[in-house]
């Protein structure tokens, strides 16, 4: 069974404002799935409807089998949350308030084991969550979300406000967690973070899901790429026909998704003009330019191709561009 | 089905009090740290009635039934309800709103109505007791008889307590920050300590104004405890009293139920 069904799921707040436009995924059981996206792209609208904190406005959502908003009670006792921000007294101790965490929860851990898990135990754990940094804040919270045994965890952006050692160490714990048979639902906006943990993930842009699968297939949704610079004396117009090609200047960009086959005719166009392709280049994308690219569409959806880049620093500008 | 539901149900009620004590002793914690909030529940209500004292003597009460002492002891549970109980609870639904508290909590296993009432036992604990010493001690030293009616006066501080709560609770649908939170009790505490017989019996207004006062929601919580102590409610009246504290009560509930908000607007 799958551990989280999600089918044409829509969200829209009381202002009109539609955040989630039919979203459609499942998670496996045991399995950790990230929700990447740019800030405002829906992921937290969406996760909080997973969470049954509000009821969709259309669609349907199934975690455990069970409709998170109607049978919260069935539910909870199974499920442990990580909101994006917030959600404890500043002025209550670490210790005092996953004590009053763990007397609302079913069969709690002990409270010294849960916060030496997060590795806020020794001095921090007498610490008033007003002096805590960002960073203990966020295991903080995290603690709270383990402290009943979760079968299913939500975090929502948990590594935000982390320093690199405490993001390696939450990774770690989502890791021991996930070996451990937990199933993670994580939103995100760093990719290597999605990279780093996710078996699947979903790109989400402008309240739809723009691409799902394992880090790999969606990287493979992307068109592959190959440059090089054209050499001297070679008009753009003499590159070999079947491969579009975008030139600036002298710098030449083919995107293919045939990277094989695009490859070989350029090299054996290369061998028949005699000619020394200087810094070739050719890999399959990688996730963070899928997800760039997803990011940089238009909200108005008009298609993959219609980039709206304003600096040409580093994008692909097909309006300058002269294809062969 | 059925028998499951007979099954949870006992260790369903256990859990309930599991976690509403838990929500409780986190919140007595917070109060203790909160200095304002302290003396607002603690010392308001009885420095309240002391400086009371001098008007309540100088009072016409001829013809009212009614003595200096029971216009001032009575007038003290009118105190405890709206600063230590209303005044303290708005400002504490408030608080764990902006803080995202309350909205952290629903994704747990506590109920809406665990979380609010959980929230709301050491304001209620506290006026509980406090209504217990004021009228203890106000009684002795004022020299007062023991009330007539001591079931009418128990009645109208619990539902004073209860109404307290829910209309803490509605209020807070209104009120944006902790700091707002001080204007926006201002209508209710003002209607109820002018108009409801905290500060001076409806017996001594002119009757018209007392008549249209009497339907306010303190209203018939001060004449189940004022009335109820002289004995001077007649048994249809205590009735229409219950009635009327139990319809606001029921009121503010519904106003609750319907548009309380668990997180900030963004």
């Amino acid at each position: 069974m799958d551990a989280i069904d999600v089918e044409g799921l829509k969200r829209r707040y009381a202002q009109g404002f539609e955040a989630v436009r039919g979203v459609s995924f499942s998670v496996r059981e045991g399995e950790l799935f990230a929700l990447l996206g740019t800030n405002g792209a829906g992921k937290t609208s969406t996760v909080e409807l997973l969470e049954g904190l509000a009821r969709p406005s259309a669609g349907r959502v199934r975690v455990l089998g069970f409709d998170p908003y109607a049978e919260r009670a069935a539910l909870r006792p199974r499920t442990g949350v990580m909101l994006q921000e917030g959600g404890v007294p500043s002025e209550l101790t670490v210790t005092e308030t996953v004590r009053m965490w763990a007397g609302c929860t079913t069969e709690a851990r002990p409270v010294p084991e849960v916060l030496a898990q997060v590795g806020l135990s020794g001095r921090r754990a007498d610490v008033r969550v007003k002096q805590l940094s960002g960073g203990e804040r966020r295991r903080l919270d995290l603690a709270l979300a383990l402290i009943g045994r979760p079968e299913v965890l939500f975090l929502d952006e948990p590594t935000t406000g982390m320093d690199p050692e405490g993001r390696r160490a939450t990774w770690e714990l989502v890791r021991e967690l996930r070996a451990g048979g937990t199933t993670v639902l994580l939103t995100t906006h760093y990719l290597e973070e999605a990279e780093e943990l996710a078996d699947r993930l979903a790109i989400m842009h402008d309240g739809r899901i723009a691409s799902v699968g394992t880090p790999e297939q969606v990287a493979a949704t992307r068109p592959s790429s190959i440059r090089f610079l054209l050499p001297e004396g070679v008009a753009p117009a003499q590159l070999p026909l079947s491969v579009p090609a975008a030139v600036q200047g002298r710098r030449v960009e083919i995107r293919t998704e045939r990277l094989q086959h695009s490859l070989t005719e350029l090299l054996l166009w290369a061998r028949e003009m005699k000619v020394d392709l200087q810094g070739l280049h050719a890999r399959t994308a990688s996730l963070e330019e899928a997800f760039l690219e997803i990011a940089r569409e238009s909200p108005d959806d008009e298609g993959p191709d219609s980039s709206t880049g304003t600096d040409g620093s580093d994008a692909w500008e097909p309006k300058e561009a002269t294809h062969v | 089905m059925s028998t499951a539901t007979v099954n949870t149900a006992p260790r369903a009620s256990a859990g309930a009090v599991r976690r509403m004590r838990a929500l409780g002793r986190a919140e007595l914690t917070l109060l203790m740290r909160n200095k304002s909030a302290m003396f607002v529940t603690l010392f308001l209500p009885a420095m309240m009635t002391f400086a009371m004292r001098e008007s309540a003597g100088s009072l016409d009460l001829s013809g009212t039934g009614l003595s200096p002492g029971t216009v001032l002891v009575p007038g003290a549970i009118g105190y405890v309800l709206l600063f230590a109980v209303y005044g303290n609870l708005l400002g504490v639904y408030v608080t764990r709103r902006e803080e995202t508290v309350l909205k952290r909590l629903r994704t747990g296993e506590t109920r809406d109505a665990e979380i609010l009432a959980g929230a709301s036992l050491p304001a209620v604990l506290l006026g509980t007791a406090q209504c217990i010493v004021l009228l203890t001690g106000g009684a002795v030293l004022l020299h007062l008889s023991a009330p007539e009616r001591p079931e009418l006066v128990v009645a109208g501080v619990l539902l004073g307590t209860v109404m307290m709560v829910a209309a803490a609770a509605a209020s807070s649908v209104f009120t944006r920050t902790s700091e707002s939170a001080q204007i926006t009790a201002f209508p209710l505490m003002m209607i109820s300590l002018i108009g409801s017989g905290v500060v001076l019996p409806l017996d001594v207004m002119p009757d018209r104004i007392a008549d249209v006062c009497s339907w306010l929601p303190l209203s018939p919580v001060m004449r189940l405890v004022r009335d109820g102590w002289t004995g001077e409610l007649s048994g249809l009246e205590s009735l229409k009293m219950l009635g009327l504290a139990l319809l606001w009560t029921a009121l503010a509930v519904f106003a609750v139920s319907r548009w309380f908000r668990w997180e900030p607007r963004r």
